[in-house]
């Protein structure tokens, strides 16, 4: 069985990022970036099954610019066995386009299960894998904790409102990342090195006949009202006190 | 036309978070039906009548519909979607799984975790961890939205909407429901609670994480939250994490405790009225947007802190 696993490149979560002054958005500019958290513990996990036996080859998909071939590197080096690049230049591809992008490769690829993360950390959508799912007629399993390969079905469990669910996919399926599914590995630098001469292939929104264009209209981006920094208090007798005037006790 | 509201519930009680959509729905100005989509629902049904602003109820009930898997429900809601300008879902862990797999079914790009509505196409959501607020306006002909439910106040109650009983769709067998672990508790819901006391790393146990956070929340009355640290280390369940990737809550008070505040707790909580954090480093960011600090060993202060509101 073939996986499929999309990644995004996003500004790195350890960076604080910067809202421009003039509202038209965040200020990308030499800002660190990385590959979205929930994407590589897609890698990962995708990389466990093949490890396990349960599949025979990993393929990281992303759709973005030139640089985006960086985080299929990234993933090429964690262990992926090929990469393919939709590229565009355009300055957003919303969940929806992102997910007709998607369908279009996997026309061609054919995986039995595609792990996605489930959500990219920059625009905090939540969306893509569940309209991947609708757009296949394929079942989902959003917010993994568990993944486990059966005969022609994946168990999956669930981080839900109230604990932990587990659902039983017919593959193909898709399947979307949380945290707890495992820890990433880091690539050794012998696997960053042999990443680079692992094939990665590009295509194009148009080759694939998709409409990328999107759907909605930012129309300003702004700083979230602050909260400036209380007072530090010696006791805790202190410390009710103040309570009790907020009224919060 | 007018606006669909998918209920959140679990076939006993219908949550909060569907009163939470309807305000943020109602600001759409559109007539509003709600779908309560179970199995042996009609107590749900019931309390969703009861909301007040509703038109009419619709209650599918049936087999398909137990456990609200993803497909089944998809395939209802779109079954509706004709007679309906916008469909809305709380952003719960069940809202957030069927809205956008209903959105690509309808060729919407949905809008995730609305925060404000600003006009009827035109919304304020969070992105990058809640570090910078968007105004999106939509130019499809339809609205699939997600509701932040910690953002909107709670719908009143005192309405008489009619029942309309509809078909349950057909399972396709794509899925099926093997089980689930749910917490059992006493204690308030996190996302509705009036006072949550987290607790993080700095707990060091699952048992210590009970002993010293679980008294102060018994005297406070509150929920428990925690951060991923404690939850990804075994001291708290998955469903208690607060954050950007977690639950976002919005309480009267928040007691951090034992919590660094990085970017991404912070977005889960920075919008609760009063914050208290009690860390031992008197430089960690938490103390950045806490109302209230104390700079001590978590350990001597949080049972001292318990036993002085006992008095
Ligand atoms: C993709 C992604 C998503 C994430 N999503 C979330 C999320 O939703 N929610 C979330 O919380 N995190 C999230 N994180 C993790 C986040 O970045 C932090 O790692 C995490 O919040 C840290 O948890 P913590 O504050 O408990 O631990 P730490 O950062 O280790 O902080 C522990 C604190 O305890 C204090 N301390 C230690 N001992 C004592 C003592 N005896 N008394 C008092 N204080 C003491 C220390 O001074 C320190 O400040 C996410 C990270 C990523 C990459």
């Amino acid at each position: 069985m073939k996986i499929l696993v999309p990644v995004k490149r996003v500004v790195d979560t350890n960076v604080k990022i910067r809202v421009k002054a003039d509202g038209t958005g965040v200020d990308l500019a030499n800002v660190k970036m990385s590959m979205n958290p929930f994407d590589e513990i897609a890698v990962e996990e995708a990389l466990r099954l093949k490890e396990a036996g349960k599949a025979t080859e990993v393929v990281v998909v992303s759709i973005g610019s030139d640089k985006s071939a960086e985080t299929l590197r990234t993933g090429l080096a964690m262990g992926a066995d090929r990469a393919v690049l939709v590229k565009t230049d355009a300055a957003s591809v919303e969940p929806l386009a992102v997910a007709k992008l998607l369908k279009a490769v996997i026309a061609t690829e054919q995986p039995g299960l595609v792990i996605l993360g489930k959500q990219a950390i920059d625009d905090d959508s939540n969306q893509t894998g569940q309209m991947l799912a609708a757009l296949l007629g394929w079942p989902q399993a959003t917010f993994a904790s568990k993944v486990v390969i059966g005969d022609g079905t994946v168990d999956v469990t669930r981080e839900i409102d109230g604990g932990l669910e587990t659902l039983q996919l017919k593959l193909p399926a898709i399947v979307t990342t949380d945290l707890r599914l495992n820890e990433p590995r880091y690539a050794s630098l012998p696997n960053i090195m042999k990443a680079k001469k692992k094939p990665l292939d590009e295509t194009t929104p148009e080759a694939l006949g998709v409409d990328a264009a999107p759907r909605l209209t930012v129309l300003k981006t702004v700083e979230p009202t602050g909260r400036t920094a209380g007072v530090k208090l010696g006791s805790v007798d202190e410390l009710v006190a103040k309570l009790k005037q907020a009224g919060v006790l | 036309m007018a606006t669909l509201i998918i209920a959140e519930h679990d076939d006993v009680h219908l949550n909060e978070a569907t009163a939470k959509a309807l305000s943020a729905a109602q600001a759409l100005g559109k007539p509003i039906d709600i779908l309560v989509a179970g199995h042996q629902a009609k107590a749900v049904a019931d309390a969703a009548a009861q909301l007040a602003g509703v038109r009419t109820v619709l209650l599918a009930d049936g087999e398909s519909l137990a456990n609200r898997r993803a497909e089944p429900l998809a395939d209802l809601v779109l079954s509706l979607a004709d007679k309906y300008e916008a469909i809305v879902a709380p952003a719960t862990s069940a809202g957030k799984n069927v809205a956008p797999r209903v959105a690509a079914l309808l060729d919407v790009m949905q809008v995730s975790e609305i925060t404000k509505v600003v006009a009827p196409d035109t919304f304020e959501r969070p992105i990058y961890a809640g570090n910078a607020i968007e105004t999106v306006q939509t130019s499809d002909k339809k609205l699939v939205l997600t509701v932040r439910i910690a953002a909107f106040p709670a719908a009143a109650t005192g309405g008489n909407a009619a029942i309309e009983t509809i078909a349950a769709p057909a399972d396709a067998g794509l899925s099926r429901f093997v089980g689930a672990e749910l917490s059992v508790s006493d204690r308030p819901e996190l996302a509705s609670a009036r006072v949550i006391v987290s607790g993080g790393r700095a707990l060091g146990s699952a048992d210590k994480f009970q002993e010293v956070i679980a008294p102060l929340a018994d005297q406070l009355k509150a929920a428990i939250g925690a951060s991923r640290a404690a939850v990804d280390a075994g001291y708290a369940p998955n469903d208690w994490q607060v954050g950007q990737t977690g639950k976002v809550v919005a309480p009267e008070l928040y007691i951090a405790v034992g919590i660094s505040g990085a970017i991404q707790h912070l977005a889960g909580m920075k919008d609760s009225k009063v914050i208290v954090a009690i860390n031992k480093d008197g430089d960690a960011p938490i103390f950045q947007v806490a109302d209230y600090g104390l700079v001590d060993d978590l350990f001597t202060v949080v049972p001292a802190l318990t036993k002085a509101l006992a008095n």
